[in-house]
């Protein structure tokens, strides 16, 4: 079996039952095995009851492999998989406050913001709130910009949160099959 | 909780009382006639015993201990069952919920504690989850790949009155215990295995947990296909079968090892490739095509990249595979062991058994024992030396005799998992082999066997030695013998303590007399050998080397 053994940001969508616990269950998975998770979005998912996990992490395809295995082993858990970001609809998103005066100051700062189809949304006399959607890589880019005009009173970023490009909904077709299973035990 | 304990089919329960626990142990009082309480004394013995319970009769075990440290201490046992794919239901006793997170009188976090070392641990918060979450728990300890399940019962759910309704689980959306069998794998590995010239079966535990060692043996036989099995498999197999080459792994035997890495088809089948059966993985079974039998999913590719996962059930799996294959004869490929068979008898095994002078070794008292027992009885260890001799040189005859810590390596497992197997298999001998450190680690446990009057035989391989880490530093740290000697205390009046019929062995005349007597006494016993202190275990694989560059002597 070929393999990719570089290590790369790898995200695992991971979808369960709703049940408390869980999460701590899959970020042990993880650590245990020394990989560091880079982001994380947990929210329910499109399939009534069932919650997604989107988690990033670097790391080599055999890890991967081997994470999504010993994650999908867990009582709860639905369905596993690892993807690369080219098999991926991506987002995320960040949120700014920017200090007013600093802005009102520097006229560089809002240019920047447009620049990077960024959404005001927010101003008062003390701050501003800028909303950015995008990749990763430039929302950075934007804060290590924004940082060296010295105007960042506050900074979050949402976490990857992703879609498949696949036209196979895998979740589905393993609930039809279970949901099959089931019947046939009846 | 009586009630839904009762529906499963339980009968043995294996605990100690507390606070958290005094509801249900109050109902216990009036179910003591359908469910047996044995009262241990320490929460580790529970665990430990309804492992041994388990293991021997197939069933899940069950232990019941209070909250707070009650649950702590059945901590190693959980984790131990885990790794061994031991079925095991433990109820732990909680502080209600209106306590919980409060830092209240022994209250844990015990589904945070026990979630990354059992298969599934659940907190029981109402009365009108008990019997679903009971269902559920034996459903998921003995389906699959089994393993412990952890009940945290809070104390308003046991004290709380609800009608009770019988629930049965044989369902979980997300929870795929057995699949279907997949014909292509089959016909894929019928295949390779009609295609091989030099085949090797590598036998694990997983064979036996499926109830398949008919399906191994019929394959086997079928096909002419030698084998070699993990400690856990022992008894998959029966020791003289003259496909059956020996043992796998760091302290198993000379010819398999070697083979394991001449062999063009490794056929593994319920193991899991621990590293004390591989060695360095870098050189192992290279040359080989290799096929991985196996019901957990998540072992495939784990340690060892296979060319062929078969998923499933092996009693499934094998009968499906056997109809498929050639009768074959691999005369000259299993006549290959030969010499390393011959090899190691003379260079260790003849040693081990027939020493003329000099102190008991290990190895000739278990020889003696497992033949006093006709190769029948059940072999409980200890770890360490006791363990690694134990399944060396004690012999199977009948399938899940081997009570031992294989995975996690936890001393003091023996003496209470000797109990517990006793209650598994009332009708067999039960011997334990123990040596002076694990002894009294869960030396306590005497107390249970003289309660219970559990026909435990217990041999101690006592060396004044905690052996096989003074065998490493012999080895690998320049004879530096950093807190192994061990002054021991009298083991012969302990036992008289507890009413327990004992005896000392030292010379070698006194061995077959003195183990006749401890067959022939009724209930439990405890021999103690004296061993020669430095003995060693051999041949060795040194960790992190080839597996099949084992020494043969020192």
């Amino acid at each position: 079996m070929e393999q990719d053994t570089s290590t790369k940001l790898y995200t695992f969508l991971i979808y369960s039952e709703n049940v408390p616990g869980l999460l701590s269950q899959i970020t042990a998975v993880f650590t245990r095995r020394q990989v560091n998770i880079e982001s994380l979005n947990v929210c329910a998912s499109s399939t009534p009851g069932a919650h997604k996990y989107t988690v990033t992490a670097y790391c080599d395809e055999r890890m991967a492999r081997i994470l999504t295995s010993q994650v999908e082993k867990r009582i709860e858990v639905l369905q596993a998989h690892f993807y690369t970001d080219d098999e991926l609809f991506i987002n995320e998103t960040a949120l700014f406050k920017l200090s007013t005066p600093a802005m009102m100051k520097n006229r560089e700062v809002s240019s920047l913001v447009r620049s990077y189809d960024a959404r005001i949304i927010e101003v008062n006399s003390t701050y501003s709130v800028v909303e950015i959607t995008g990749f990763t890589d430039e929302i950075i880019e934007l804060f290590d910009k924004l940082q060296k005009l010295d105007c960042v009173l506050q900074f979050v970023r949402s976490g990857r949160i992703c879609i498949t490009k696949s036209r196979v909904e895998h979740l589905d077709e393993y609930l039809a099959v279970r949901e099959a299973k089931r019947q046939a035990k009846k | 909780m009586m009630r839904a304990l009762e529906h499963e089919g339980v009968d043995v329960l294996f605990g100690y009382p507390g606070g958290s626990i005094m509801p249900t142990y109050d109902a216990l009082y009036d179910h003591k006639k359908t469910l047996n309480h044995i009262l241990v004394r320490h929460e580790q013995g529970a665990v430990h015993a309804a492992q041994g319970y388990a293991r021997v009769s197939g069933k899940v075990g069950c232990a019941i201990v209070t909250s707070g440290p009650g649950a702590t201490n059945t901590v190693t046992g959980i984790a131990d069952a885990m790794i061994d794919s031991t079925p095991m239901v433990v109820i732990c006793g909680q502080v209600g919920v209106a306590m919980l997170g409060t830092d209240a009188f022994q209250e844990v976090d015990v589904v945070g504690i026990t979630s990354p070392v059992s298969k599934w641990s659940y907190q029981i918060r109402r009365p009108e989850d008990v019997a679903w979450a009971v269902a559920r728990a034996f459903y998921i300890a003995k389906s699959g790949r089994p393993g412990p399940v952890v009940l945290d019962f809070a104390k308003n759910a046991q004290t709380g009155l609800v009608e009770y309704e019988p629930a049965q689980v044989d369902f979980i959306r997300s929870y795929e215990p057995e699949p279907d069998v997949n014909m292509t794998d089959i016909e894929r590995a019928a295949k390779m295995i009609n295609n091989s010239v030099k085949p090797f079966v590598l036998v694990g535990q997983g064979v036996e947990l499926g109830n398949a060692t008919e399906e191994l043996r019929t394959l086997l036989e079928k096909a002419d296909l030698p084998c070699g099995t993990t400690f856990l498999g022992l008894s998959a197999i029966p020791s003289d079968h003259p496909l059956n080459m020996g043992i796998l792994g760091m302290h198993g035997n000379l010819g398999p090892n070697v083979m394991t890495n001449q062999c063009d088809l490794l056929i593994a089948i319920g193991m899991r490739f621990d590293d004390r059966v591989t060695g360095n993985l870098a050189t192992y079974a290279k040359q080989a095509k290799i096929i991985h039998f196996d019901i957990d999913r998540a072992e495939f590719n784990k340690n060892v990249p296979v060319d062929l996962k078969v998923w499933g059930n092996c009693k499934e799996t094998l009968a499906a595979v056997t109809k498929l294959v050639d009768e074959a004869k691999h005369t000259a490929w299993i006549e290959g062991f030969k010499p390393y068979a011959e090899k190691e008898y003379e260079k260790v095994i003849d040693k081990a058994l027939h020493p003329t002078e000099g102190p008991l070794l290990m190895g000739e008292v278990i020889r003696k024992v497992s033949e006093a027992a006709e190769n029948k009885g059940i072999m409980v260890t200890d770890v360490g030396q006791n363990q690694l001799m134990a399944c060396r040189y004690f012999k199977f005859t009948q399938k899940r005799s081997v009570v031992t810590s294989g995975g996690l390596g936890t001393m003091g497992f023996g003496l209470p998992a000797a109990i517990g197997a006793t209650f598994g298999a009332p009708d067999r001998t039960v011997c334990l082999f123990v040596g002076d450190g694990g002894l009294q680690m869960t030396i306590q446990e005497l107390g249970t066997i003289m309660e219970q009057g559990a026909p435990v035989k217990i041999i101690l391989l006592n060396n004044n030695f905690l052996g096989n880490v003074r065998q490493w530093q012999e080895m690998f740290f320049a004879h530096r013998y950093s807190f192994t000697p061990m002054l021991n205390p009298d083991y012969e009046l302990i036992a008289k303590g507890y009413g327990i019929p004992a005896k000392t062995v030292i010379e070698r005349k006194d061995l077959d007399a003195a183990i006749a007597e401890m067959l022939a006494t009724p209930g439990p016993y405890l021999l103690q050998c004296a061993i020669k202190e430095e003995d060693n275990v051999l041949p060795m694989t040194p960790p992190g080397a080839n597996i099949d560059e084992m020494l043969l002597e020192l």
